[in-house]
């Protein structure tokens, strides 16, 4: 089993003929996605390299069934678009773009909350269920499937964990990367409701870094639902100075709020496994599922 | 994007908030001049940075004489590692009490929120820890924007913990409506992700008068801005912004997201919690950090360039280690950004390259082919970069 994505899933790719669009959408269906059709306003009735463009996300939804929306489109456009595919009925939108307004995203997550749609992202690497489906960025090689469900915050560390685990033997129920903008669509808590429901994952790595605190609702979630499964965390930015902005609106400490030692006593209140490093990671993740199993 | 009390002050005004007459002045000189003409004035330091009243970067004075002379001290103050270089001189108000009126992102709920309260004034975060029920909120609808009915209820729950001024409530929910629903348009308009009025002062009058300003704009938004962003860096340009610290300033100019730090081991990577994680490796494995730089998704070879040479710049820096995971970013293009870098800027310095992900074969074949040798994983590099850069000399 796997969350949010499966063989099941017929992919549309909007802003698909953009130069990020298509070579993504190439190395989505390398890596076996099912890519239904592109959109892009204008083209439609293309071909491009054997995937049909349409010039709205109703007339590919139309023509394609299509129920999984991967948004490529340039930051001014993509709020536009995440509402677009929420209104043509799309089950799941992952929008990878980085960089949106945050005024354009508060609109777009309230409209997409009135539909029956899920967004993942924005500014996010994306979602992969090893073997099955891919809808985003996160490299191809470096999944297999197996028993550990993945939630970070952060694309590129994901990734590492994603490796670190794959050469270690461990593959993955599926790999979600919530991404690291202020108003986003799927939460750390979100994530973890639906591994909660899906017998196949039996445990979950959580990749959270300073700022904000989804890390800690995501413990007292933990908490308060009876959460049964272990949790590996693994905390990014233990070192970086109070008050300095790193990086992305999502990673500044102020106060005692976000602190790498708030979220980690926050979560290892909860019953987490705290990891130092990456190859911490996978060493808990090996000794849980070993506990698992016996 | 932050703007100063004064530009801040000009756009509430132009929103229709009153805010006290006012001339702007880099001179003793021109604070006397501005005393002449209004009067008693309150001579204000204008700098990008809370607490400038506790430091003494705000002076209330009745004479052209006092002006010069605060103007003068004031200016020559630093506050909060920011310098003044121009003080907002505006005429002094009469205060009967302090409100707080303001918007900023929530980020839990994925909105704007809207805060009222009657306890405003320089303690107002006071408040909200020690009295929370004090400090009101609202979240507007993004789309419908707040209801005059909504503010009214907020405006009446907050006055309503300020017995003072619960004769007058009916009056004054009245003008906290009229400030509150400009406010947040002006805020929309703006792409603001704080826009704050505190203190909101009562004047003896009755009216409701803005005694500072505060807006700041969002970065993703500020293509939609270009005029402001232009007129901004002529006023607040690299004058204004001169406590920073000069190798962030050269970034900024560059376009890089870059953090200085104190350490020797220069630290490149794509993704901040994945450049974080580097700095947590050099750190464990007993090497100090120079810098935070986040080349970001999709980086070129050209940015890549542009990142060596950036923390390169800093002369404490005695190696680089290069961190990328490529996911929207591809190995071939970062690995000619780091041998263009290398051949163009003649680097001498270590440099441990670690790379993986998409085109992560090409990328090690160009890094190879130019005698860079990239490392297996980050830890194994990390403890490469450390073993290279540690002993000292720079």
């Amino acid at each position: 089993m796997s969350v949010l994505v499966d063989s099941n899933s017929r992919v549309i790719v909007q802003g698909a003929t953009g130069k990020e669009g298509r070579f993504h959408t190439a190395q989505m269906r390398a890596f076996g996605t099912n890519v239904v059709g592109g959109v892009s306003p204008g083209k439609g009735g293309a071909d491009q390299d054997g995937v049909p463009i349409y010039n709205t996300v109703t007339d590919a939804v139309a023509a394609t069934g299509a129920n999984v929306a991967g948004v490529f489109v340039p930051p001014p456009f993509a709020a536009d678009a995440i509402m677009e595919a929420a209104a043509a009925g799309v089950a799941l939108t992952v929008c990878i773009t980085e960089g949106i307004p945050v005024l354009d995203m508060i609109r777009a997550t309230a409209f997409v909350k009135s539909t029956g749609t899920r967004l993942l992202g924005a500014n996010c690497p994306g979602i992969v269920t090893p073997a099955q489906c891919k809808v985003g960025i996160i490299p191809n090689h470096i999944n297999k499937p197996g028993p550990v469900g993945i939630v970070g915050r952060s694309g590129t560390l994901t990734y590492e964990v994603i490796q670190g685990l794959g050469l270690a033997g461990m593959g993955q129920t599926t790999s979600v990367g919530v991404g690291g903008d202020p108003v986003m669509g799927l939460r750390f808590v979100d994530v973890l409701r639906l591994f909660a429901g899906d017998e196949e994952t039996r445990v979950v790595v959580m990749i959270g870094e300073i700022g904000g605190s989804d890390e800690e609702d995501a413990a007292a979630w933990i908490t308060a639902s009876g959460f049964a499964k272990p949790v590996v965390a693994f905390i990014s930015g233990r070192t970086a100075p109070p008050g300095k902005r790193m990086g992305h609106a999502g990673a500044i400490i102020s106060g005692n709020r976000g602190t790498a030692q708030s979220k980690i006593e926050a979560l290892t209140a909860a019953g987490a496994a705290i990891a130092d490093t990456i190859e911490d990671v996978v060493r808990l993740t090996a000794e849980r599922l070993e506990t698992r199993v016996a | 994007m932050k703007l100063l009390e004064y530009q801040a002050k000009q756009r509430f005004a132009a929103a229709g908030i009153d805010i006290p007459a006012g001339r702007l002045a880099r001179t003793g000189d021109e604070a006397a001049a501005v005393a002449r003409e209004l009067g008693r004035i309150a001579v204000k330091a204008q700098v990008p940075i809370g607490g400038r009243g506790k430091a003494g970067g705000i002076a209330v004075v009745d004479t052209p004489e006092d002006a010069r002379r605060e103007a003068e001290r004031i200016l020559a103050l630093r506050i909060r590692g920011y310098p003044v270089h121009a003080l907002w001189c505006e005429q002094a108000l009469a205060i009967d009490h302090e409100l707080y009126l303001g918007i900023t992102l929530d980020r839990d709920r994925g909105r704007l929120v809207l805060i009222v309260s009657a306890s405003g004034g320089m303690d107002i975060e006071q408040v909200a820890e020690s009295a929370p029920e004090k400090v009101v909120k609202i979240w507007p609808d993004p789309f419908a924007g707040p209801q005059p009915y909504e503010i009214r209820q907020l405006a009446f729950a907050a006055l309503a913990h300020a017995e003072a001024l619960r004769e007058r409530a009916g009056q004054l929910v009245t003008g906290l409506v009229r400030a509150g629903t400009r406010l947040y348009a002006l805020a929309v308009a703006h792409d603001a992700l704080t826009c704050e009025i505190n203190p909101l002062v009562l004047t003896p009058q009755g009216t409701l008068v803005a005694g500072d300003g505060k807006l700041e704009i969002d970065e993703n938004a500020e293509y939609r801005h270009q005029d402001l962003v232009a007129e901004l860096s002529g006023d607040q340009g690299d004058a204004d912004r001169a406590g920073e610290d000069p190798y962030e300033a050269e970034a900024r100019r560059r376009g890089l997201t870059y953090v200085h730090l104190d350490g020797y081991v220069g630290c490149i990577g794509n993704g901040a919690g994945l450049v974080m994680n580097t700095l947590d490796l050099v750190k464990q494995h007993g090497g100090e950090p120079a810098d935070f730089l986040d080349v970001g998704g999709g980086a070129g070879a050209e940015k890549v360039r542009n990142a060596l040479e950036m923390v390169l710049l800093d002369p404490n820096v005695r190696g680089v280690f290069i961190n990328i995971f490529g996911g929207i970013t591809r190995g071939d293009e970062v690995a000619r950004g780091i041998v263009a870098a290398r051949d163009q800027l003649h680097i001498t310095k270590p440099l441990v390259v670690r790379m993986t992900g998409t085109n992560e074969a090409e990328g090690r074949q160009i890094l190879e082919a130019a005698g860079i040798v990239p490392a297996t994983s980050a830890t194994e590099a990390a403890r490469t970069i450390v073993a290279l850069t540690a002993g000292g000399q720079s």
